[in-house]
């Protein structure tokens, strides 16, 4: 069988007036933008909750602990269609929602109780002492967590926080199934019009590539400067 | 605020819609499992290979699947196959060879880890007692690494478990399918994918809890 390779392909018009390495760009934003907006999601309600695991009111950590194992034992798949199909139907506003910030909602949940538990580890390999020390100075146990606990805690936490934000790209694919326009959709759509994915599927696995690399590198970054001497991984 | 009806939810749905669905995506996870396993056994050992011919592929291979959303690697696969054996391939076919490819990537990083785990002074004594390599690896590496990363692998096999929901994209007969089109049919989609999160925690949840189980009585037995 002869292939012949057609990467004119993407300056064909999609019949929108646009050719399909526009609609590829725009579908590439669409991943990027998900994925930030996921982020945030997660990290700030991973660090409540994984903080919310480290203290010592025991109701709270329970509710804790059902958060991360809700979000961590249902497919991601199932959990965007929980936040598409049933929630808006059982809670009327939400269906004035747009998709994107329910889907933003879904991948920033689950993604928040793999943080939480990186979070919680952080936390809990600090040295006992830090905790009781700032206790004994007569800090309150918000001032223990704000002043000497997280500060720590969260660079220690940036390495294993760099293969999550990765992760959060590759996983913002699922958005395909709600017709969020990112890559994977385009993939899909684009492959079914031109009949050329081949051409259609290296570039979009070319463009998560190059972005995971990118978070990558800047994570890395953001690691070596936040480094806490003395430990693990330390140059000092 | 509309009222849950679960009556439709009854011994006949389940018989027609969900059976044949949780059956493939029980078979695919242990499929996927299997043939994962003894592939990222491979892969491991090759990338610890000295010679850099036999470590660089596989070392490749491991890092492409997993810098790739899982979803393009399934549609990857459903496009490539048909494409170079020049016949269809059914999705429920096309998901086993993708899952076992796929996952292999995942197990074979898990059983370096094993592997690196084992003395090396294990593998000396080996030497020394005239086994040879495949000897010292199938008898005295191998069995220790695998004991050791056990509850590791299990735990990533309830991850893929849980990753045999995304064939939805190339439209397998799965579990979550098999509630979606049971939800299309009665017109209870909300109902529907309410069980399907159900159902996915129940399992997930209480295989999740007997590995950790059996992680703490391996962890007294050593």
């Amino acid at each position: 069988m002869q292939f012949r390779w057609e990467w004119e392909v993407f300056l064909r018009d999609t019949g929108g007036g646009e050719t399909y390495l526009d609609w590829m760009i725009s579908a590439w934003g669409w991943t990027l933008t998900v994925s930030a907006c996921s982020w945030v999601v997660a990290v700030l309600a991973g660090s409540v909750v994984g903080t919310l695991r480290t203290t010592p009111s025991a109701w709270l950590g329970r509710l804790a602990n059902a958060w991360v194992e809700l979000f961590r034992n249902v497919p991601l798949l199932v959990q965007i269609f929980i936040w598409y199909h049933v929630i808006p139907s059982l809670y009327k506003p939400l269906q004035e929602v747009p998709s994107f910030i329910l889907v933003v909602l879904a991948l920033g949940f689950f993604t928040s109780a793999r943080i939480a538990e990186q979070v919680r580890a952080g936390i809990q390999s600090l040295p006992r002492g830090q905790r009781e020390a700032g206790l004994a100075m007569g800090l309150t146990l918000a001032q223990t967590y704000r002043f000497v606990l997280l500060p720590m805690a969260f660079r220690i936490v940036i390495p294993p926080l760099t293969s999550e934000s990765m992760n959060i790209i590759k996983n913002s694919a699922v958005a395909f199934a709600v017709s969020i326009s990112e890559l994977t959709m385009f993939a899909m759509q684009a492959q079914e019009e031109t009949s050329r994915g081949i051409e259609v599927y290296l570039a979009v696995t070319g463009l998560y590539m190059a972005t995971a690399f990118a978070v990558n590198r800047v994570m890395a970054f953001f690691e070596a400067r936040l480094r806490v001497p003395g430990y693990v991984g330390s140059d000092h | 605020m509309g009222a849950l009806d679960l009556s439709f939810f009854n011994r006949e749905l389940i018989t027609n819609f969900l059976w044949n669905g949780f059956v493939f995506s029980v078979e695919l996870t242990l499929v996927a499992m299997a043939g994962g396993i003894l592939l990222g056994t491979l892969l491991a050992l090759m990338r610890l290979s000295d010679r850099s011919w036999i470590a660089l592929p596989a070392a490749a291979y491991v890092n492409t699947m997993r810098s790739i959303p899982l979803v393009m690697v399934i549609l990857w696969f459903f496009l490539l196959i048909p494409f170079l054996t020049g016949r269809p391939m059914g999705a429920e076919w096309s998901a086993v060879i993708t899952f076992t490819a796929f996952e292999a990537a995942y197990y074979s990083e898990i059983m370096r880890a094993g592997i690196q785990s084992v003395s090396r002074d294990q593998v000396h004594a080996g030497n020394a007692l005239g086994l040879t390599y495949a000897q010292t690896m199938r008898l005295v590496i191998l069995p220790q690494a695998f004991r050791n990363m056990l509850p590791v692998l299990l735990s990533q096999t309830i991850i893929l478990f849980q990753d045999t929901s995304l064939v939805y994209a190339i439209g397998a007969y799965d579990l979550l399918r098999g509630f979606s089109t049971a939800g299309r049919n009665f017109n209870r989609p909300v109902e529907a994918y309410l069980l399907a999160a159900v159902v996915y925690f129940v399992i997930s949840f209480s295989l999740s809890s007997a590995v950790k189980q059996l992680q703490a009585r391996i962890a007294i037995a050593r």
